[in-house]
């Protein structure tokens, strides 16, 4: 049978072999400790992640490993102040233990809690259930299969004349967790994600100076239909395309700094719309919890439904639902269903993301969503939602956005990035870049970052692509709190038209 | 749970029952973690967490080639010891060929300390460090921070009869002081959580937001600079990681050189500066042997249970050594030399106090944010200044100034520096997720490149 909710549909159960563990008997038992221990409110999660990484270099494997992380975690509130423990048996008594260890916690600090904790309210969840939408389990493709695409993949472009070193790497990852609270609430979920990408590079060792570029397929809330084969990405076009393209980078000139009108494609502007949207929306950063780590966000509650972030041709919203999408879920880590949301409609601040804490915090009557703990050992912390960018009504494609452009650069596929702690200042490189002259491409260049304040490059968006440009980029790997928690997230967007960024030539900024 | 080592045994056991491996690697880590963090005054998210991760390595080899199949699990029930050697046994049987396939060390027996209990922490670890932050509580500027314990043991051994034991503790605290919009922050790292002088930190925190009772706005550009050893850390770890020989020898780093090669024997800088790691280095200490579930360019799953000995990557002033494991070392006709899990660079005689005050007009940083790498054929990296940019002029510092962008090389930091002071322990900041172990000068570079102002405060 299917589970529905939030417009996605799966055709699949949750394995069996989760399911056989004592998850209810579990529950019983931390719940009914922290009961009687005192707490208020207590939840406990059974949180397994299994991940498998293979890397292979010049089509040779380097690395392979299957990791099975599980555990038992309880959280509870105590005087209004947040416990936690988590143990890596799944034991009665263990989960019994870690509820008092979590209680022992709460009681210790909370002569230290200068604020006291409470929950926005969340309808009840009874036994439901949530898998998210793949084909094929890539835990059910033998790791020598895997390895041998790759290995087929690395093949392809190391035959390619110019092209001397090729890595090639996939990120599988699975991850189930039951969900039990104190006000009745029990859910089982289980979702799937991979993240291949293959990178060729090109050496002149004469010069002693190399060039290289990956290929553009975005990590994805799908199974191994996303590496095998043309149906989710068109690896044979792809594969076959980047030598030449690589050549042509390599020859290509450097870059004139100054301000320069850009036609960002989406999997350049994903990266972009994650760090400068998607980090400054997060309430806890805005109100100061991540200060001393991850950092603020100039978009303060103050701002709130007030401050013009970007052109009104700017519309983002948050949500946990899109179909294939990394932070796509049926609920959160708190049991709050997932939904969709506006953070910015218009071009003005209009939303944050939100936990139960942070909802009630902000005066709202529920959280959308947003709390997320990467293992079992780790708190529940707010964790971004896909944040995405929305085409527009006009279904303008990327060559129209191009044709726009008298002098500029139409920037292709992620590299490097980097942004302040008040998600003001950033500065990005990408895969490739494009002179457009006339409101043509007129081939490569090189040495490229670009680098703005967030509002001044939000508000210089002329316009976006239509429908028909949306894609959907993402990343396995961002990072926030401590310690150290890693969550996938997705963000979509259509191609789009800056005027004037500050263009530098990296050369130069390296003082060369 | 059972004590670790039994893991060990029963894993081997089984190893030899199924029989479809020549040889096993079985590394087995217990890990205690206990973390505080608060905000504004009050404490935020906090909590206790005990793991084991058991890795089991198979091999299987065929004439000259071998094959690998690795499987981590954190997994305490007895009953999944079996699956997980069956299954790594039969990854390794359907393995390619391993590129880094080398002998297995050979061993005769486990070290005095094996059977002894497992340390552990808890949230007992904080308790003076709760009682002097409760005071810092109390006062007019906002805290912000965050404690962290994490004691783990690790037990490693083969079925070529290598048996070694290590624990690691780390401990760091972090606090980040605030007063209106001046920003200040002080760290330091605690393997034993013994002696934290958190109320030296708070003073220092102070006397930093004192400072910034002027503040300066300052444009972008290139500024007299000095660096103070955590930032120095972050931009030399960094450099550290990347320093695998063999990328430098297959021309794609910026290690790297010209007409082929590497760039071993490059003299940086004429200051006797010298960037090593050792495990046995004092107050530093960690594992001295190699224990790897997963392979990499810096390191092999085979040389598991070698020695880690000290490396001088760069040796007075010059590029001295790359990381090679010992296939790799065999293959480019090199050392073996693999880093260990902390970084030292010494030879700086001068003072910060002194430094300062030799200084006409500059910049004295406090940390840096956002570190990536922005051309990795120069080794160009930006990221942030970040908690504290202050201005010195005619030997004092007079203001606080905005932050900046910076765009810059720790390759061509070190060709620039023109001094440097004697080395100290510090909190590398952008890393302290996975490197707290470090001692660093604090360096003068004579032209810093801020390529652009950042608001942030």
């Amino acid at each position: 049978m299917g589970y529905r909710y939030g417009g996605t549909v799966s055709s699949r159960d949750v394995d069996d072999e989760f399911l056989a563990l004592p998850l209810r008997q579990l529950a019983d038992a931390a719940l009914a400790a922290a009961r009687a221990g005192g707490a208020s409110y207590a939840d406990l999660r059974v949180h397994a992640v299994t991940t498998e990484i293979l890397q292979l270099r010049d089509g040779e494997l380097e690395s392979a490993v299957l990791d099975r992380d599980i555990g038992l975690a309880v959280r509870v509130i105590v005087n209004g102040t947040w416990g936690f423990a988590s143990h890596a048996g799944l034991t009665t008594d263990i989960a019994a233990e870690a509820a008092r260890h979590a209680v022992g916690v709460a009681v210790t600090l909370s002569a230290l809690n200068g604020e006291r904790i409470e929950l926005a309210d969340e309808p009840v969840y009874r036994d439901a259930t949530w898998v998210s939408d793949y084909r094929i389990d890539p835990f059910t493709v033998s790791t020598a299969d895997k390895i041998g695409l790759l290995e087929e993949y690395s093949g392809r472009l190391l035959a390619a004349d110019g092209v001397d070193h090729v890595s090639a790497m996939v990120n599988t990852a699975k991850e189930q967790v039951f969900y039990a609270d104190s006000f009745g609430s029990s859910i089982t979920q289980q979702r799937v994600r991979t993240m291949p990408a293959l990178e060729a590079v090109a050496v002149d060792a004469a010069a002693g100076t190399f060039e290289s570029m990956r290929t553009l397929a975005p990590p994805t809330g799908r199974g191994w239909e996303a590496v095998a084969g043309d149906d989710v990405w068109g690896w044979t076009a792809e594969l076959a395309e980047l030598p030449g393209l690589l050549a042509e980078k390599t020859k290509s000139p450097s870059v004139v700094a100054g301000p320069t009108d850009l036609v960002i494609d989406p999997t350049n502007l994903w990266l972009t719309i994650h760090e400068s949207i998607g980090h400054a929306t997060e309430y806890d950063r805005a109100i100061g919890y991540e200060a001393a780590y991850a950092g603020t966000s100039f978009a303060t509650p103050d701002k709130l439904n007030r401050m013009r972030y970007g052109s009104p041709a700017m519309n983002v919203t948050a949500d946990r639902t899109v179909e294939n999408g990394l932070a796509t879920i049926g609920y959160d880590t708190e049991g709050v269903a997932a939904q969709r949301w506006d953070l910015v409609r218009d071009g003005i601040f209009v939303g944050y993301q939100l936990d139960r804490v942070f909802a009630r915090k902000l005066g709202l009557a529920r959280s959308n969503g947003c709390s997320y703990a990467d293992s079992a050992h780790h708190v529940p912390i707010q964790r971004m939602p896909n944040v995405s960018l929305q085409p527009g009504r006009e279904d303008l494609s990327t060559a129209d956005l191009i044709s726009r452009v008298d002098t500029g650069l139409f920037i292709v596929g992620d590299k490097s990035w980097s942004i302040d702690m008040q998600r003001y200042n950033f500065q990005f490189t990408g895969q490739r870049f494009y002179r457009i002259r006339d409101g043509r491409l007129d081939g490569q260049v090189r040495d490229v970052a670009y680098q703005a304040t967030t509002t001044d490059f939000w508000n210089s968006m002329e316009a976006v692509g239509g429908p028909s440009t949306w894609r959907l980029g993402g990343a396995f790997n961002c990072g926030k709190a401590q310690p150290g928690q890693v969550a996938a997230v997705s963000h979509g967007c259509p191609s789009a038209l800056f005027r004037g960024v500050n263009v530098l030539n990296t050369v130069e900024e390296s003082g060369r | 749970m059972i004590p670790a080592q039994d893991v060990v045994d029963l894993v081997l056991q089984s190893a030899a029952k199924h029989g479809r491996a020549d040889e096993t690697i079985v590394i087995v880590t217990d890990r205690a973690e206990a973390s505080l963090r608060w905000a504004g005054n009050s404490m935020t998210t906090n909590g206790v967490s005990s793991s084991r991760s058991t890795a089991v390595i198979s091999i299987v080899r065929r004439e000259d080639t071998a094959h690998i199949g690795a499987l981590r699990s954190s997994l305490v029930d007895l009953a999944a010891i079996d699956g997980l050697v069956a299954a790594s046994q039969q990854a390794a049987q359907t393995a390619p060929e391993a590129r880094d396939a080398a002998p297995l060390l050979t061993g005769s027996g486990a070290p005095a300390d094996w059977g002894d209990p497992v340390p552990g922490t808890g949230a007992g670890a904080f308790a003076e460090l709760a009682r002097s932050l409760s005071a810092g509580f109390g006062r007019a500027d906002r805290l912000y921070g965050f404690a962290h314990h994490i004691v783990e043991t690790t037990f490693l051994a083969t079925s070529t009869g290598v048996r070694r034991r290590f624990t690691q503790p780390t401990g760091s605290v972090e606090i980040n002081a605030k007063r209106g919009d001046a920003s200040a922050w002080s760290g330091v790292s605690t393997p034993w959580f013994a002696e934290v002088p958190v109320n030296a930190m708070l003073g220092d925190l102070s006397a930093r937001l004192d400072w910034a009772r002027r503040s300066v706005e300052l444009p972008a550009g290139r500024y007299e600079t000095l660096m103070p050893p955590s930032t120095v850390a972050d931009m030399m770890i960094y450099l550290g990681w990347s320093m695998d020989g063999r990328g430098a020898q297959e021309g794609r780093t910026a290690l790297s050189a010209p007409g082929g090669g590497t760039r071993v024997g490059e003299k940086l800088t004429d200051l006797p500066l010298t960037m090593y790691s050792d495990p046995f280095a004092p107050g530093l200490e960690c594992s001295p042997f190699v224990h790897a579930a997963t392979g990499s360019e810096r390191m092999s799953v085979f040389d598991n249970g070698m020695d880690i000995g000290r490396v001088d990557w760069i040796r007075d002033g010059a590029i001295s050594a790359l990381a090679y494991p010992r296939a790799a070392a065999a293959e480019f006709g090199t050392d073996v030399a693999v880093p260990a899990d902390n970084l030292l660079m010494t030879g700086g005689t001068a003072d910060l106090a002194g430094m300062v005050a030799a200084t006409e007009r500059g910049l004295l940083l406090t940390t840096l944010w956002y570190i990536r790498t922005v051309d990795p054929t120069t080794f160009l990296l930006t990221g942030l200044t970040r908690d504290g940019v202050y201005l010195i002029e005619d030997g004092e510092i007079t203001a606080a100034v905005n932050n900046f962008r910076f765009n810059e090389s720790p390759l061509d930091l070190l060709r620039r520096a023109t001094e440097a002071s004697r080395p100290e322990a510090t909190l590398p900041r952008e890393w302290s997720d996975w490197a707290t172990r470090a001692v660093m000068p604090t360096l003068r570079i004579p032209d810093f490149h801020m390529s652009s102002v950042s608001q942030a405060q």
